[in-house]
């Protein structure tokens, strides 16, 4: 403003006199990584304390110390604090890739070598401890139609829950629910598996089953739903709170009533996050075994009936075949687990297509 | 058609925080009414209080008597999509709902309302667009996001969402705010397009605005932060700007304010 107030105060931060700085050439990056990587060899090998493992752990500390050793004396202190912290932060992700990297390859590596029509065509039923082929057929319409189920009861539900608390919940009664929603997410799936056992398999169906026992597959069902149900609620809670309060003012202010707002502007704002939840509820619920094998029984045979009789599932067909003695059995153990996976990503990816469908293209 | 809003002792609080105290004045129907004061004053919590929309954060309330055309706004009975219906509102801050795209944003109102025909929300649309200046800059692009519009864009297109509905009443935030000077124009002719028929609130920072387009001015003003708005001055706007009976009315137009 007024040049005659241009006093002697400090300013703040020293102003720079320059716009450019001296960088590292662009090659330093790579050259400084194989640098290490070679230092590393010959320190690891030269005394003969370890393998490749232990190269690469100690070639990523040697790069990182050159890394910041070359900025600093080139580029000064604040840029190589950050190159260090860019590759730190590049390493930690290398890191949380590697396990997954390294189980798709497994899946994959073992997995294929009983994946043929035999394996999705047929069941374990009159398979005996010679008989190569088999496969699990039973176990994938097991869990289909059990987390298929499942995902009926606990979305409906769950999202209901989560609009109850988030839009009308005012008081004690919402405190309460949200209090029992953290606790159920705590509930180990054994329990869940134990309490429909004793709730469901053993006092309820009994009454309309002549006294028999209800093993089924609408019981492994029940059971899931107990695990998924915290994991819809919670995050589709997160979600509708994250729909700005202006949103729902914009449709109150056109009179558009309080439900009505919620089914067309909020829910959809929130659509993608919500879907994003409840596939991971879908992702676990598809991998319990516990829960299947307390309270559904497993068996070698196709029962497509979810209320009847005993029924299998994927994760639990994994379980019996890893443990069992027959030689061809872990084979199906893998292509089993292979296939469990890729069902949950294909409906992961296809629930993120349709979610995104209802979004505009930006 | 055109409705008359009546304001007694009317008082709101943000929970315990008394925002407006005791605000009295008349909306006289078929004209412009501007709201001007300082920032914080409370002008956006009277307006609020208009259409019920204030109560709808958690914890706030309103106090006395509002009625338009002699019927009590804050009865029991009401309906309050009813009221919101007959008195619409044009925020602060531009709202277009995200998931929705232009088209659908202009007609959300008489869609989420039960009005299902297409030649019925086509030409209400364009109608609205025209009237908010923002057809030509939309009218290819119809089916892309609201959000996707620049922030003046997207006023105008919460103007147009407001007006699609034809409310009695509408109440704008200071709707001028993001816009460049054609624009502004454009809304101003709007006003007084409306003003044929319904009656108009606005509230406005820009003092030859308030001047040039509403018939009656209100001033709002708190004597320190902390304590609530009150109404100073309300008269005819010509005589508010040439010759205010209060002070603090005379220091804040001719920008001897605080
Ligand atoms: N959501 C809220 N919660 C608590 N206090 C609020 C809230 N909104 C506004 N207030 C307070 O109420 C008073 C009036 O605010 P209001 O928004 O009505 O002012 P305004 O006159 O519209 O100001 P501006 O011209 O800046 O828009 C202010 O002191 C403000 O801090
Ligand atoms: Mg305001």
């Amino acid at each position: 403003m007024s040049t005659t107030v241009t006093t002697h105060r400090p300013r703040p931060t020293a102003q720079p006199t320059t716009l450019r700085a001296r960088r590292l050439p662009r090659y330093a990056a790579p050259l400084i990584a194989l640098a290490a990587l070679l230092v590393a060899a010959g320190i690891v090998y030269g005394t003969g304390i370890g393998g490749p493992v232990l190269v690469v752990v100690v070639a990523a500390l040697l790069y990182l110390a050159g890394l910041f050793a070359a900025a600093n004396a080139v580029e000064g202190r604040r840029a190589a604090r950050n190159r260090t912290w860019s590759a730190l932060i590049h390493s930690a992700f290398v890191l949380a890739v590697l396990p997954l990297a390294s189980v798709v390859w497994t899946l994959v590596s073992k997995g294929v070598e009983r994946l043929d029509g035999n394996f999705f065509g047929t069941s374990m039923n009159n398979i005996g401890a010679r008989d190569p082929n088999g496969g699990a057929y039973h176990a994938i319409v097991g869990t289909l139609e059990q987390v298929g189920i499942a995902t009926l009861i606990t979305v409906p539900l769950g999202i209901l829950c989560a609009i109850y608390v988030v839009e009308y919940g005012r008081g004690r009664f919402s405190f309460a629910i949200r209090f029992f929603v953290d606790v159920m997410t705590g509930i180990p799936s054994i329990v869940s598996g134990l309490f429909v056992l004793a709730f469901w398999v053993l006092i309820v169906s009994p009454m309309v089953n002549d006294g028999r026992p209800g093993f089924s597959g609408f019981a492994a069902a029940l059971a899931l739903s107990v695990l998924m149900l915290p994991t819809v609620v919670r995050s589709t809670e997160e979600m509708l709170r994250l729909v700005p309060a202006p949103l729902r003012e914009g449709a109150y202010a056109l009179g558009v009533p309080k439900w009505k707002t919620i089914l067309r502007v909020v829910l959809p704002t929130a659509l993608p996050g919500i879907v994003t939840g409840v596939m991971l509820a879908i992702a676990r619920a598809a991998g319990e075994t516990a829960p299947v094998l307390l309270v559904a029984g497993g068996g070698a045979a196709i029962n497509v009936n979810p209320f009847e009789n005993n029924q299998s599932s994927l994760a639990l067909f994994v379980y019996q075949q890893a443990g069992d003695a027959s030689k061809y059995s872990p084979a199906r153990a893998w292509t089993a687990a292979l296939t469990l996976v890729a069902l949950v990503l294909v409906l992961t990816i296809a629930a993120k297509l349709l979610a995104r469908r209802n979004r505009l293209g930006r | 058609m055109a409705k008359r809003i009546e304001a007694t002792n009317v008082s709101a609080y943000y929970g315990g925080f008394k925002a407006i105290e005791n605000i009295t004045l008349t909306v006289e129907p078929k004209t412009v009414t501007a709201l001007i004061g300082p920032s914080g004053c409370g002008k956006s919590t009277f307006l609020r209080s208009i259409n019920r929309m204030h109560e709808v954060l958690p914890g706030a309330r309103v106090e006395g008597n509002l009625t338009i055309d002699n019927q009590d706004i804050y009865d029991r009975d009401v309906d309050v999509t009813a009221v919101r219906r007959m008195i619409g509102m044009v925020f602060q801050r531009p709202n277009p709902f995200p998931t929705m795209s232009i088209f659908e944003n202009v007609v959300a109102g008489l869609r989420l309302n039960g009005v299902k025909k297409k030649s019925i929300l086509e030409e209400a649309a364009e109608r609205a667009l025209r009237s908010a200046n923002l057809w030509d800059e939309v009218k290819d692009r119809l089916g892309k996001p609201g959000a996707g519009l620049s922030g003046g864009q997207q006023q105008r297109l919460c103007i147009a969402r407001t007006i699609a509905v034809e409310p009695q009443v509408v109440l704008m935030d200071e709707p001028c705010s993001a816009l460049d000077p054609i624009s502004t124009l454009a809304i101003e002719d709007l006003m007084f397009q409306l003003k044929d028929q319904f009656t108009i609130v606005i509230v406005t920072h820009n003092m030859q605005q308030a001047a040039r387009v509403s018939d009656r001015t209100a001033f709002f003003s708190i004597e320190k932060t902390g304590d609530p708005g009150r109404l100073i001055e309300y008269d005819n706007t010509q005589k508010i700007f040439s010759n205010p009976s209060v002070k603090k009315t005379e220091d804040y137009i001719t920008g001897r304010f605080g």
